[in-house]
């Protein structure tokens, strides 16, 4: 048996990591990077934790840092946060394409201007295209167990591609709460160890980060791609695997709440689940029929999944902390994406709120379940900003 | 669920004392969030730190505008008006050196920085105002809070909040019982 700890989201990450045991970390300690590449320096220094952890200058260098670490075949971390993020945008495409199982964590937090380091997640969604597994997670227990099955799903040899693993800055990163932690025994049982071809290695040479010509590269997208659409069946294993051992299940691609019978869905992600489960509860108390559907992962996108639990229901809201100017939140065409290509018709509506770290009340949450069952003729909803035309 | 606001400024401790409450009750066997007002951190400017505790698991992670309890480790960011953001029954706890200011059953006044400069030799009165919130309110055992100190505070001044603890907790339940 493992410890409880009363401990914030960044901590118990880091103690997922801790117990991934990755051969390498590399990260730039700077706002607005979090403490979990602290701690995990501390159990370096204190030796709770084998690994080389490589102190770079910039977010940059960290994604390259890490792709050099993972083209030797070793296990690799590291962790970033908004701005930080985008710096290391250029890197994410040659991690993602040259197929490095790494993992990042980020700490979801808005992007400038009007700059602040509160939570929301236009960092990360702006990146959906980068070629790396999304994982948007929920609390301090489900951060640490990601932590560790993030390993698993990146380092499959069906997948071999990296993971990014979303914790909600502040609301989930900085809140303190019990969490169970695994003995070191247990986590590895659950990862094998890395192992791997693609590498550099003296006694089996092969070609690495090459480039590739108009007549073929459009075949290692499909490859890349082919390899994203079988993460799904990965993600079933490893949580069945992760039950297990551990005894605890965290769903699969998307986690539903009371939506069997639900009429009216939510569906979110990340931290904000909680909360919308606890007014869930109250409405049915009432007789209402709804429920949430939390997305875990949004790349690969699970729409099938989606389209499959909704098809029944009078209307869906999408709430999530992104906007994409000019357009809509991104989630949202997403989902409204899966319920085409599934052939499935519903009223489906975009509550955009929290951005730039604006609290998101159970009143608001009630709102946008009152929206769906009301119904509105503007499908896009501000949380919190009624009147768009007021703001100026 | 039993919901407690503290106010502080950066570096008075205030989130260090929610996170030690919620220890205590996770360490009770209830479950907690601890939280605090987020974004930077600046030495002496306000800050609110928040504590949920229930029997059961907590998910609302949104801030506190109604508490259970409303607490200020400095008198100068109290006003009356706090009182409107209690819940009914609730309770305010105000760290003063001038305790006969506050004549009002709902507020219960307390010279935290005397004691704890006193004892812990500086006036860093998070781990007495927590004392004396346990005191009132029981919401967890002094053992528990006592228990938990270890994980939260530089390990030198560990044991002189132990007795700060156990001062309050015997000044103020005598003062109860007069």
């Amino acid at each position: 048996m493992g410890e409880r700890k009363f401990i914030s989201g960044n901590d118990a990450f880091a103690e997922g990591i801790r117990l991934a045991k990755p051969n390498v970390i590399s990260a730039y300690p700077i706002t607005p990077q979090t403490i979990v590449v602290e701690r995990l320096s501390e159990m370096v220094e204190d030796r709770s934790l084998k690994s080389e952890f490589i102190h770079v200058e910039s977010e940059h260098s960290a994604m390259s840092a890490a792709i050099g670490a993972a083209s030797v075949g070793a296990r690799t971390f590291t962790a970033t946060s908004s701005q930080g993020l985008l710096y290391m945008a250029e890197c994410l495409p040659y991690a993602a394409g040259g197929r490095f199982p790494i993992v990042m964590m980020n700490a979801n937090r808005s992007t400038a201007l009007p700059w602040n380091i509160y939570g929301d997640q236009r960092d990360s969604l702006s990146q959906l295209d980068s070629g790396w597994i999304q994982m948007y997670v929920e609390d301090a227990q489900e951060s640490l167990d990601m932590a560790l099955m993030s390993y698993y799903i990146a380092e499959h040899t069906d997948v071999m591609v990296p993971v990014m693993v979303n914790l909600d800055g502040f609301v989930l990163t900085h809140t303190y709460e019990a969490v169970d932690i695994p003995t070191q025994s247990q986590a590895d049982e659950f990862l094998p160890t890395y192992v791997t071809d693609n590498k550099m290695d003296l006694d089996n040479p092969v070609n690495m980060g090459f480039s590739v010509g108009p007549a073929d590269n459009e075949e290692f997208h499909l490859l890349h791609h082919k390899a994203m659409l079988r993460v799904k069946d990965v993600v079933k294993e490893a949580d069945e695997r992760f039950k297990q051992i551990f005894g605890r299940s965290h769903g699969t691609m998307t986690q539903g709440y009371r939506i069997e019978d639900a009429e009216y869905i939510l569906i979110t992600l990340g931290s904000i689940t909680g909360i919308a489960r606890e007014v869930v509860d109250e409405l049915r108390d009432r007789g209402v029929k709804v429920g949430v559907l939390k997305i875990r992962f949004v790349r690969p996108f699970p729409h099938e999944e989606i389209a499959a639990l909704v098809k029944g229901a009078k209307a869906i809201g999408t709430l999530e902390k992104d906007i994409s100017f000019g357009y809509e939140g991104t989630v949202y065409t997403n989902v409204n994406s899966a319920l085409i290509r599934n052939g499935v018709l519903v009223p489906s509506y975009n509550f955009i709120g929290g951005l730039g770290g604006r609290d998101i009340s159970y009143e608001d949450i009630k709102e946008c379940f009152g929206t769906l069952i009301k119904g509105n003729e503007e499908k896009e909803v501000w949380i919190g900003l009624g009147v768009v035309d007021d703001v100026r | 669920m039993i919901e407690i606001r503290w106010h502080g400024r950066g570096g008075q401790g205030a989130f260090t004392a929610s996170k030690l409450l919620g220890a205590a009750a996770v360490t009770d066997g209830l479950y907690a969030l601890s939280f605090p007002s987020f974004g930077p951190e600046r030495r002496g400017a306000p800050i609110q730190a928040f504590t949920k505790i229930d029997d059961k698991k907590i998910t609302d992670r949104s801030v506190i505008t109604k508490g259970d309890y409303i607490i200020y480790l400095d008198e100068t960011l109290y006003s009356p008006a706090a009182k409107e953001d209690l819940k009914a029954g609730g309770l305010i706890f105000v760290n003063t050196k001038d305790i006969d200011r506050y004549r009002d059953k709902n507020v219960i006044a307390i010279d935290a920085d005397s004691i704890s400069k006193e004892i812990i030799g500086r006036a860093v009165s998070n781990t007495a105002m927590l004392a004396t919130l346990i005191a009132h309110t029981h919401i967890v055992d002094s053992e528990s809070a006592k228990k938990v100190l270890k994980n939260y505070l530089p390990e030198k001044i560990v044991e002189k909040n132990k007795s700060v603890i156990d001062e309050i907790i015997t000044i103020e339940r005598s003062n109860n019982n007069d």
